[in-house]
């Protein structure tokens, strides 16, 4: 266990930064999210939540597969290259983390996706364990422990002093070459701060939800349920939740005419949108009722049923405070219990 | 707050109306959310506090296909999108019963969070019946005190006034709560220099996620299908494939909307990444007052808006004005 003074953290960052993108969180605008670092860079280690999930460092909103140009007459195709640098996620939440797992899910089973595991494969994660957890947040519903969070390296920001301990072989190395900066620790104080976080998430008011009825063997029986048509109506039909989610990972592939070539890009797609899935034969989902529960359908029971019973939800409430009409998948949880949608 | 479930009660009862649209109490303590309610029983879940800030004119458009008379609830500046509604044939006149809310200014959860205040436990001091000066928020966190003025929204900064401009009955006190001039920060940004001026809508446009917000929150927004969700055209909405696109966006939308905002500020209330939207629209109504003469969209339903009236009296701004 080490530590470093608050006041030499940016000397943490360019020590970090001399053989590493550093990807932390960064206040634009008066708002946070993560971002790269630079020595101008408005870093924010206070907000407990950026409005967007870490997930843009591995699976970033918008990347180009390939750009085609015209060459005489033949036509040229440049497939991108894929991550090559080493790179550092500085801050990261646990459920953010846990997010990451849901994504590996996806993208590291077969056919991996070349572009995410070359990302994962350069990068390392520094995870921040969350001082002061907020209302909104129900990570321990999904057996996250966000006073102890597990990356390549857990710290903890107690009294202007960050400490700092390496759990993987990524981390050791990070740590190495980080270390004249480091002070030698012991875990005392850590403990302390575990303990008390831990204290405050016994009573945070979503701590105690209960995911009882929600699994991968309901699927008929909450689909079926009466209680979506009365859940969706206030929903705006806006991407907000999908977008601001560490574990939504839908993408749509597009291609767009730069006037002398066309560039595929994928980007994030959103479920409440009236052309998610569009294809030759038409939409899958042609109402709003149907988009709406597409989304918890995923998280909640279809995800579950793909994979060994594990939620897409990691609990982080960033739909709780965004949603411009209030919904979230924490009242469609509460609905179902209290309305009987779980008969 | 009684009294509006009182009434709604007795206009389901003798069938003047067979749903009323409102808000419905949420789990934490500042999040209602626009419901609908169809029995008695159903009401006693309606709240309406200074956290009712959605706007419900524009969930008025599909009020208006169903059967029977909706009563809905709007505030004296909701009232201006709904006769700005009426007036582009998006919501039927006959089929809403309108309960003018009273309104003392609504409140931003995000304005109360960026004082440090965290672990919302309750909030008290939000209820219409209160004198709505100060907020007393319980905190996991310890007790906390926010004034109420300094956790407004910043559309009732520069309120319209207390006056509905369309209703069928009015319940509740309303309050003027203008404390700042509505076009002071568009003079502001008009007085730097291009090369700021790019900086600071870079800035805040940078943030943009195409989330669509805005715009699906927008009663202005009510095309049945936007261009930007077209399969068949480049500028598809879900990603920004270059710096200035999100820009684009942003410029199309306030340019679609100039003449019909009625600055009502949700656009501005839903942005996930808190982009001052509503700048662009303000920046559009001050030209329009000074091109046209003094405007308000939404202030009758009838009038016709200064870029669909024609006269040859009409100044033409930019380049021809120069030349003549």
């Amino acid at each position: 266990m080490f530590k470093i003074a608050k006041e030499n953290l940016s000397a943490l960052f360019s020590k970090i930064a001399e053989n590493n993108e550093l990807i932390l969180p960064v206040k634009v605008a008066n708002q946070t999210n993560f971002g790269y670092w630079s020595e101008e860079a408005d870093v924010d280690l206070d907000t407990l939540k950026t409005v967007k999930s870490a997930k843009d460092a591995f699976f970033p909103q918008s990347e180009n597969l390939y750009t085609c140009t015209k060459e005489d007459k033949k036509i040229k195709i440049t497939p991108e290259e894929l991550q090559s640098q080493n790179f550092v996620v500085f801050g990261m939440k646990a459920c953010d983390i846990k997010g990451v797992e849901v994504l590996d899910k996806v993208f590291l089973a077969d056919p991996v996706d070349t572009f995410y595991a070359a990302r994962r494969a350069h990068g390392t994660i520094v995870a921040l364990a969350c001082h002061e957890p907020e209302e909104t947040c129900f990570c321990k519903v999904f057996g996250t422990d966000c006073a102890d969070p597990v990356a390549d390296v857990a710290t903890w920001m107690i009294d202007g002093e960050l400490y700092w301990k390496a759990i993987t072989e990524k981390g050791e190395a990070l740590t190495k070459a980080v270390e004249s900066l480091l002070v030698n620790a012991d875990e005392a104080k850590v403990e302390e701060e575990k303990a008390a976080i831990r204290a405050i998430v016994e009573k945070l008011p979503y701590s105690d939800l209960s995911l009882e009825g929600w699994n991968g063997d309901v699927l008929m029986e909450k689909f079926d349920s009466p209680v979506w048509e009365e859940l969706y109506k206030p929903c705006l039909a806006c991407g907000t939740c999908t977008f601001v989610c560490p574990t939504c990972q839908c993408y749509d592939i597009k291609d767009y005419d730069t006037g002398h070539g066309v560039q595929r890009y994928r980007c994030w797609d959103s479920c409440m949108y009236s052309d998610f899935t569009m294809m030759a034969h038409g939409n899958n989902r042609t109402s709003q009722m149907q988009r709406f529960r597409q989304r918890f359908m995923h998280k909640l029971v279809y995800f579950p049923a793909n994979n060994d019973g594990m939620y897409s939800c990691v609990g982080c409430g960033r739909c709780v405070d965004k949603c411009p009409s209030s919904l979230n998948i924490v009242k469609v949880i509460k609905a179902f219990e209290n309305q009987g949608g779980n008969e | 707050m009684q009294e509006l479930v009182n009434r709604a009660k007795e206009l389901l009862a003798d069938g003047t109306v067979v749903r009323v649209l409102g808000w419905k109490a949420g789990d934490l303590p500042y999040n209602p959310e626009p419901a609908y309610f169809t029995s008695a029983e159903e009401l006693d879940n309606f709240v309406y506090n200074g956290f009712c800030g959605a706007n419900l004119s524009k969930y008025m458009i599909e009020a208006s296909k169903l059967e029977g008379k909706t009563m809905v609830c709007l505030k004296p500046c909701d009232t201006y999108s709904f006769n700005q509604l009426i007036k582009e044939h998006r919501v039927d006149r006959e089929k809403a019963y309108i309960v003018g809310v009273g309104c003392k200014g609504k409140l931003n959860i995000d304005k109360i969070k960026e004082k440090g205040i965290k672990g919302i436990q309750s909030i008290s001091g939000a209820e219409m019946s209160d004198a709505c000066d100060t907020l007393t928020i319980q905190t996991l966190y310890g007790e906390k005190t926010c004034s109420y003025a300094e956790a407004m929204l910043e559309r009732c900064h520069v309120c319209k006034g207390k006056e509905h401009m369309i209703y069928d009955e009015i319940i509740g006190e309303s309050k003027d709560t203008k404390d700042a001039e509505r076009f002071a920060e568009v003079e502001r940004i008009e007085a730097m220099s291009p090369e700021e001026k790019f900086a600071f809508f870079r800035n805040e446009l940078s943030k943009c996620i195409r989330c669509n917000a805005c715009r699906n929150v927008c009663p202005a927004c009510s095309c049945r299908k936007c261009v930007f969700d077209s399969t068949k055209f480049d500028t598809a909405q879900k990603a920004n494939v270059d710096s200035f696109e999100e820009k684009m966006f942003h410029i199309i939308r306030a340019f679609h909307v100039a003449g019909r905002c009625t600055d009502c500020g949700e656009c501005s209330r839903v942005c996930p990444q808190g982009i001052p939207l509503h700048l662009f629209n303000r920046k559009f109504i001050k030209d329009i007052n000074e091109f046209y003469g003094e405007f308000q969209a939404g202030a009758d339903s009838e009038a016709r808006g200064p870029l669909t009236n024609f006269t040859f009296e009409d100044c033409e701004p930019s380049i021809v004005t120069e030349r003549r």
